[in-house]
């Protein structure tokens, strides 16, 4: 009979307690810089897209949500012609950022994408990349890998030496 | 004394009593978001007060389903008889002096009658729902609201001793020098405790406990046919909130403010614990329940009308 009581005071004693509610559109959440949000497709510093349609986000993807299609421009630079994630079936697991060999994919603290239409859930390149680096600001994957391609000949990249002339190597 | 336009206090105090059920939708819920560290609804309208507005729009244009098994008069006829039945008590219920609809000698006996017949709805509505839930929640009804009546009419008679009336008018009139509280402390608490078990608040909501019977004897309703036991429920608490201010804390009486005023405010503070009670306490099992009302409550209400009675006696 008195823990009943006790229980009561106590329960009534909560009413002076600061809320936990966060009054959601005028006060919002801090989610972390890495927090697992909406996707996006950056740039390197140059300015030129990151990614090289690898497909290897689309192949990690345990729901199959992301579907693009190789191209390659005049340098013999591979990119996505086009580059769709239906975000009515991502899970926002984070693969496809790791997968990536290059930076491009990444996952942002952005939460906010309710829509009327389901088919308005379906992200086409144009609104996934972005014009910034995103989480990696000096990063540039072609000048850093050592594949020949046009305007960037071997030897060329940072950090690295130009290659050895065989013809010179004599016994 | 009766109210001289017996009409407008007719009207008044069903749509006060009315309105009141239907604002305990929203002060339930702030209340227990208050006591559970949330806000609770505080979207629509200032301090979401319009929050009421919107559960009854919705709860009108709702689909008001009969399932074909049901026993379909029965099943139409249950949710009626909880708000006639309570809204009749109503009737004898001193609000302020002249306000009261009917000023009945007998008002005491007319309210536990009527919240006797209160019993027919739950359990009709269980029978008549062909549901294996709703007849377990319509027969826990029955049984519990039988047995916590027994006692609630004894609780009572201690007051009915010292006040020397059943007219619950004369019986606050009768609390001029002291509140019955302090002599009939113990009839209070009885009261108090059979007056959750009759109005099926928690913790006492064994017939509808959602985690056992999904919702006991309304699960088959819906729409407005629910709203009426929504309705029924928050009547019930809002009239026995009212009884416990008029049998145990002198009713209207009170200094300085209006004696309605004073009405309201110990109504509101009773309507508060209830939902304080909601709040904090869990759900005894149906054995605790029926064995505390026969073995502890009718021995108490026993002894404490016997023992009002012999000291009544003993001093006069």
């Amino acid at each position: 009979m008195l823990s009943l009581l006790r229980t009561l005071w106590a329960v009534f004693l909560h009413a002076f307690r600061t809320r936990v509610t966060v009054q959601y559109p005028e006060q919002k959440a801090y989610l972390a810089p890495r927090y697992r949000g909406r996707i996006i497709l950056s740039r390197d510093p140059d300015g030129g897209e990151r990614c090289v349609a690898c497909h290897l986000c689309a192949v990690v993807c345990p729901v199959d949500c992301i579907a693009l299609q190789a191209t390659e421009d005049e340098n013999g630079r591979r990119f996505p012609e086009w580059f769709r994630i239906n975000f009515s079936r991502c899970i926002f697991c984070g693969f496809c950022e790791d997968a990536c060999p290059t930076y491009a994919i990444q996952l942002t603290p952005d939460v906010e994408m309710g829509e009327y239409h389901r088919k308005n859930m379906v992200y086409e390149k144009e609104h996934l990349l972005i014009n910034g680096p995103g989480k990696y600001p000096g990063y540039n994957f072609w000048r850093v890998s050592g594949v020949e391609i046009g305007g960037k000949d071997k030897g060329e990249a940072e950090h690295e030496a130009p290659p050895t002339d065989l013809h010179t190597l004599m016994p | 004394m009766t109210s001289p336009y017996p009409v407008a206090t007719i009207i008044g105090v069903l749509i006060v009593a009315l309105s009141i059920a239907t604002g305990l939708i929203w002060l339930e819920r702030r209340l227990l978001a208050l006591w559970q560290d949330r806000y609770g609804p505080n979207r629509v309208g200032p301090f979401g007060l319009l929050q009421v507005v919107a559960d009854m729009i919705k709860i009108f244009t709702k689909e008001d389903w009969i399932p074909p098994f049901a026993d379909k008069p029965v099943f139409v006829l249950a949710p009626a008889i909880i708000v006639v039945t309570v809204l009749m008590t109503f009737a004898v219920l001193p609000i302020a002096p002249g306000i009261i609809v009917t000023n009945l000698n007998i008002g005491l006996l007319f309210f536990l009658a009527m919240s006797s017949l209160g019993v027919y709805s739950v359990a009709l509505a269980g029978w008549s729902s062909d549901n294996k839930y709703s007849l377990l929640g319509g027969l826990r009804a029955a049984a519990q609201m039988i047995s916590y009546e027994v006692f609630m009419g004894l609780s009572l008679m201690g007051v009915v001793v010292l006040a020397g009336s059943f007219d619950l008018a004369k019986i606050v009139e009768a609390q001029r020098k002291m509140w019955f509280v302090i002599p009939q402390f113990l009839g209070f608490v009885l009261f108090l405790i059979a007056g959750i078990a009759e109005t099926r608040r928690l913790p006492f909501d064994l017939p509808e406990a959602e985690s056992e019977l999904i919702a006991g004897y309304h699960s088959e309703y819906s729409g407005m046919k629910f709203g009426m036991f929504f309705v029924g429920e928050y009547l019930g608490v809002t009239l026995i909130s009212a009884l416990i201010a008029v049998l145990f804390f002198g009713g209207w009486l009170g200094p300085w403010l209006p004696p309605i005023v004073w009405f309201f405010i110990k109504m509101f503070l009773f309507i508060c614990f209830f939902v304080l009670l909601r709040a904090s306490l869990p759900r005894p099992r149906f054995d605790q329940l029926m064995s505390w009302g026969w073995k502890m409550m009718l021995p108490l209400a026993l002894a404490n009308t016997l023992i009002t009675g012999a000291a009544v006696l003993a001093f006069r």
